[in-house]
């Protein structure tokens, strides 16, 4: 009895999309081989559009799906006269397709081969975007800013590397966390940072998307608790941050803007994290936008922040850290000591870094070093990444009793 | 898998940077996990020579292929699960402190 090709299209779409990170991380583990794993899977696609008008959609359809890939990559491997052939078919005929109710989900080991120490780090974001979430490469190029084939090229290096170096899918109980965590959640951050202010190409739905798998799977590790933390408070203010293309600081923006539903799935999580009693990176940052949602509730408790960017100062020193700890100080009403912090980051270091010049201009501000603060508001507009924000800044400027003569 | 772990490092074997005991110790652990298929010191990279054919002349030269710092001291091949499991023996080894080891998968006969 025939389904036709519709109803055919719209249940596999819903199946590809629900578990394609799912299957090519069965698929893949095996031999450690994304790419064959991400052909078979294709191939799988492609048969169901023509089976299943025929044959009716299957009942299991994930399970048949799988099966489908399996038989292809096992091929694949036949062909290639792949050495213990004997056991890599009983490892891929290993479940009766029918018998598959629901999948076993491997995607975070996956995740822990993406982000493998001997894995470029340029590598493992687009690698974690294409086999778990059938990212093209083309799409993770236009995030990027890289040419395509560039990107890739990367990929496709990647995976070779991850089946020829000998980076095998591990158990998550034998993995090392405290080693291997990190690098997978920094992977994770550098996909929700990456073209955060174009939302036509952004990444975020899908770094938070893969930073609630983790958490979901590693409920008791804090530090992916703080990302997916950190993540949600600060989605959480874009509408906000550009009204009618303006830009508007934190401390200015309509709180009703901002996403009561993500900033309490913010707190939950940061909560999860406490429970633990090992503070990290991720959750001190998601600290700090907590308390900048406090807005929400009163006034901001500009003293709680200042100690927790102490605090991210000693467990991740960085320029931002640094220049961020500045800022806080001087929002505090402790403007000598924000002077003195930012003095303190060598003008060579800063030289391209927008937030240091535009901190800076605000604290020599408040000294009226307006002829100063006029020249920190100059690097800072020249360096700003879009025109709100340069607008913003020029307006700021303009403030001052200096004007350029 | 089989994996060689090649040592590479500025110093000789009878220098002081050279930890001896540790490294008998470590051969030792090796043994004991069964996991060596092979393995050898090389002598010193003195005795080196290195030989190339370019334009049909064979050209024989003194000394090793590589002019690094870091020279090839010996390796040792072991079969093991995977990459993770080579990069800990690699991580244990001496040679890790006093030079560098190179990882690098064998290929198998098909």
């Amino acid at each position: 009895m025939t389904q036709g090709a519709k109803p055919t299209r719209a249940a596999l779409e819903l199946v590809a999309r629900a578990s394609y990170g799912r299957l090519v991380a069965l698929l893949a583990r095996g031999q450690g081989d994304i790419a064959t794993a991400e052909d078979a899977l294709g191939a799988a696609l492609i048969s169901a559009l023509e089976d299943w008008p025929v044959n009716g959609i299957p009942q299991n359809p994930e399970g048949w799906l799988l099966t489908t890939a399996r038989r292809r990559a096992l091929n694949v491997y036949r062909h290639h006269g792949v050495r213990d052939g004997a056991q890599v078919t009983l490892e891929l005929l290993n479940t009766a397709p029918e018998e598959v109710r629901v999948l076993p989900d491997r995607r975070l080991e996956l995740l822990f081969v993406c982000a493998h120490p001997a894995i470029d780090a340029g590598a493992r974001t687009p690698l974690m975007l294409q086999s778990v979430l059938g990212l093209s490469a083309v799409r993770i190029a236009q995030a990027f800013q890289v040419p395509v084939p560039a990107m890739s090229q990367r990929l496709v290096r990647a995976k070779s590397r991850i089946r020829h170096a000998g980076i095998r899918f591990r158990e998550v109980e034998e993995v090392d966390l405290r080693d291997r965590l990190p690098p997978v959640l920094d992977a994770v951050y550098a996909a929700f940072g990456q073209a955060w202010e174009q939302p036509e190409v952004s990444l975020v739905q899908e770094a938070v998307f893969l930073a609630d798998l983790i958490t979901t799977q590693l409920p008791d590790e804090p530090e992916a608790q703080g990302l997916l933390a950190l993540m949600c408070h600060v989605e959480a203010r874009r509408a906000a941050r550009r009204v009618g293309g303006t830009f508007v600081p934190l401390d200015q923006q309509d709180v009703t803007l901002w996403s009561d539903k993500l900033i309490r799935r913010a707190e939950l999580a940061l909560t999860q994290a406490a429970k633990v009693g090992a503070p990290g990176r991720y959750q001190t940052e998601a600290a700090i936008q907590s308390v900048h949602a406090g807005r929400m509730h009163g006034t901001v408790d500009h003293a709680a922040l200042v100690t927790l960017h102490e605090v991210l100062l000693h467990i991740a020193p960085s320029l931002g850290a640094q220049v961020s700890m500045a800022a806080a100080l001087a929002q505090a009403g402790r403007v000598a000591d924000a002077l003195t912090q930012i003095d303190t980051i060598p003008a060579n270091r800063a030289a391209g870094f927008q937030p240091y010049w535009a901190a800076r201009a605000e604290i020599l501000r408040r000294f009226n070093r307006d002829r100063e603060a006029y020249d920190a508001y100059t690097t800072a507009i020249a360096l700003a990444p879009d025109v709100a924000v340069k607008s913003y800044l020029t307006a700021q400027r303009n403030r001052l009793s200096v004007r350029l003569s | 898998m089989q994996f060689m772990l090649f040592f590479a490092s500025e110093h000789e074997v009878g220098a002081p940077e050279v930890d001896m005991p540790a490294w008998q110790a470590y051969f030792g652990a090796l043994g004991q996990a069964g996991v060596i298929v092979s393995a050898a010191r090389l002598n010193k990279i003195e005795t080196a020579t290195t030989v190339r054919i370019r334009a049909g002349e064979r050209i024989v030269e003194d000394g090793p292929f590589a002019d690094t710092r870091e020279r090839l001291g010996g390796y040792v091949v072991i079969d093991v699960a995977d990459l993770d499991s080579a990069l800990d023996w690699a991580t244990r080894c001496p040679g890790a402190k006093e030079g560098s080891v190179e990882v690098r998968p064998v290929m198998m006969a098909q």
